[in-house]
């Protein structure tokens, strides 16, 4: 039988990975360590039985059609799936699979991490360093000065996987009050701090952490926008490690110009890359990471093999994916 | 007591003050306080103007105060000179506190409280010998400390200051979203050491709880051997993989051994607070290291750990010059 054809649309994956795919199908790689230009997506998928992709590829209809109707199973290396249309795929008999759980640690960790980089200014303070500010001050009492966690109140807006995995991880710090806002009370077993269930007014009216969480959908997008911010403290520090588009990001803007919140910490924003110029990067109370969240080796390899046991299972009539999206 | 406590505590004294009337005569105050009208009030110098205001009204009320105009370390011939008659000194770790300053103050100086909870930069022997008081500011910043040893650990673990810096080098422009791109170390599954269980390396303990760390192992010493302890040995004989963090005093570290082990893979990164001297010269060899993540002692500086830091700072001044009172953190 021949061995079903599959696209890799950038060659710097994991090999693990790449060993288990060439083991049982013909495999072709996109020669770069970037995103796959859109014309050779459309003319190398053509054709294929199954696309091992990113979420820097946005899977439309366009590209459905340019692959034909021998394409059966697409595996993205990502928990997200926002650039994937399920919808369309679905109608056309596509097996999508996506790989959550094995990244939420390093996801977790990173928006934790991201939060105290924001919230104690590690980006302004280490720039003191060499640009003479220290030298002047060397040690002064009002210097630099961050917001601490101690006694304060956190809200995570979008408690699932990850969110649970941070409030797990904030437990450490001396928080007086978790809050977090969700379509439905979520089940936390007693191994989580206490976290009460309120309505996102109540979230952006007492938390002097916003922490969002949430997926990226319809009800979702540009949820975070000029009222918003305006109902946030104004001492509040703004955690988003989810997707860009959950943001109003012009009303992020003006909200850390006009004061309406303390300071932001984005690993995810609109667009990515984003333009070195882009006013963003230029505010001094907004820390910008290039969506990091699960870039910890374990982890990389782990969505990987992932994503290949996801891929081969939608090929094999006798297989399975682990986790499909649909 | 635990640090919430301490804040509740030192906010009850400046409420029991407050509630006198204003009263423009500075030197007879309408309420009674332990300092008699015939006695002047105690001369005290504070070596730098950027203090919490809470901390320069609390002393205003009961001292004379001379406060340095700079924000900046108060040069030596300046300490030596304004020193001189004072009864208390309100200090930081970046004045040194010797013989010579001592001799310079002369007989008057009765209290030194310095606004930190390291004291190396005072030579305690000598105060003891001469009937100072010395008090020091523990406790209060315990958390903000190892918050910011946490927050610095990530940093150097998740190469923070690396990936943010591909936003502006066209490193992120050019890759995206790359499977094996920045790729830091992850704490889960991790066996973390802390070298020093005290009060801040069981805060810090303890925020490391949620992170799914497989072990975690502690060791201390004596005082003695702790300079340097740091050294060629120690970093060749961590993991090659191991992440070195350092929020203590930059004395523990052989600085060069670092630089070595860092240049040469014997570690795999670090991240500091503290380093030799403070500050460090903008163009010294550690800034240029990828792999060394550098921050500006800045490991109490959160708002309201600095208020209660220069509270407790001004209470302890008070405490040992003011008869009835009692320093609430005392050294020797």
């Amino acid at each position: 039988m021949e061995k079903p054809k599959v696209l890799v649309t950038r060659c710097d994956v994991p090999e693990p990975a790449l060993k288990k795919l060439r083991d049982l199908c013909e495999v072709d790689i996109f020669e770069g360590a970037y995103p796959i230009p859109r014309d050779q997506l459309k003319a190398r998928v053509a054709g294929k039985d199954g696309l091992f992709c990113f979420l820097t590829d946005p899977i439309t209809p366009e590209i459905l059609d340019a692959a034909g109707s021998s394409l059966r199973s697409i595996s993205t290396m990502s928990v997200g799936y926002d650039h994937l249309d399920i919808e369309e795929m679905t109608k056309r008999g596509i097996k999508v699979g996506h790989t959550p759980f094995v990244s939420t640690d390093a996801v977790a960790e990173l928006t934790v991490a991201l939060l105290l980089a924001t919230s104690r200014r590690l980006l302004q303070a280490n720039a003191e360093i060499t640009n003479g500010g220290w030298a002047q001050c060397v040690w002064g009492p009002v210097y630099m000065l961050g917001k601490g966690l101690t006694g304060s109140t956190v809200g995570i807006f979008g408690l699932g996987r990850i969110g649970q995995a941070v409030l797990k991880r904030l437990s450490g710090f001396s928080v007086a009050k978790f809050l977090y806002a969700d379509f439905v009370e979520q089940k936390l077993d007693s191994s989580f701090p206490p976290a009460e269930f309120v309505s996102f007014e109540r979230l952006l009216q007492e938390s002097d952490f916003v922490i969002c969480m949430a997926s990226l959908t319809d009800q979702t997008r540009a949820k975070f926008n000029k009222e918003v911010f305006t109902a946030m403290k104004n001492s509040a520090v703004f955690i988003n490690a989810s997707r860009g588009g959950l943001v109003d990001q012009d009303a992020l803007v003006w909200a850390l110009q006009t004061g309406q919140i303390w300071a932001a910490g984005l690993d995810v924003m609109n667009p990515e890359p984003l333009p070195a110029d882009h006013v963003l990067n230029t505010l001094p109370n907004c820390t910008l990471l290039p969506h990091i969240g699960s870039s910890v080796e374990s982890a990389r390899f782990a969505m990987a093999e992932l994503a290949a046991d996801n891929l081969i299972g939608g090929l094999f009539k006798d297989k399975q994916m682990v986790h499909s999206v649909n | 007591m635990t640090f919430s406590a301490w804040c509740v505590l030192l906010r009850y004294q400046p409420l029991r003050i407050c509630k006198t009337p204003r009263n423009l005569n500075f030197f007879k105050p309408a309420y009674s306080t332990s300092l008699p009208d015939s006695m002047e009030k105690p001369k005290v110098l504070i070596t730098r103007n950027d203090v919490p205001q809470i901390a320069i009204r609390k002393l205003r009320e009961l001292c004379d105060v001379d406060i340095y105009e700079g924000s900046y370390p108060m040069p030596r011939d300046q300490l030596l000179a304004r020193v001189a008659g004072k009864d208390g000194l309100f200090c930081f770790l970046t004045d040194r506190i010797n013989a010579e300053v001592l001799d310079a103050a002369g007989r008057s100086l009765r209290v030194v409280s310095t606004m930190s909870v390291g004291y190396d930069h005072l030579s305690l022997e000598e105060m003891k010998s001469r009937d100072i008081k010395v008090g020091y500011t523990p406790d209060v910043l315990t958390d903000a400390t190892a918050e910011l040893t946490l927050a610095l650990l990530l940093a150097t673990s998740r190469r923070l200051l690396q990936a943010n810096a591909e936003l502006n080098n066209g490193g992120w422009g050019r890759c995206v979203w790359g499977p094996v791109w920045m790729l830091g170390k992850g704490l889960s599954g991790s066996t973390v050491g802390i070298f020093g269980l005290g009060r801040t390396g069981q805060a810090v303990l303890k925020r490391l709880a949620g992170f799914n760390v497989a072990k975690f192992l502690y060791t201390s010493t004596t005082k003695k051997e702790l300079r340097a302890k740091f050294n060629k040995d120690a970093f060749a004989a961590m993991k090659n993989s191991a992440v070195f963090i350092n929020t203590s005093r930059g004395g523990l570290v052989d600085q060069e051994a670092l630089v070595w082990a860092l240049q040469t893979g014997q570690i795999w990164a670090a991240g500091l607070d503290v380093m030799t001297p403070e500050p460090l010269p903008t163009d010294h060899i550690l800034t240029t290291l990828p792999n060394c993540t550098l921050v500006p002692h800045i490991a109490s500086a959160d708002v309201k750990t600095r208020e209660a830091m220069a509270e407790l700072a001004a209470e302890n001044l008070l405490g040992g010059l003011i008869e009835g009172k009692q320093m609430l953190k005392r050294l020797c």
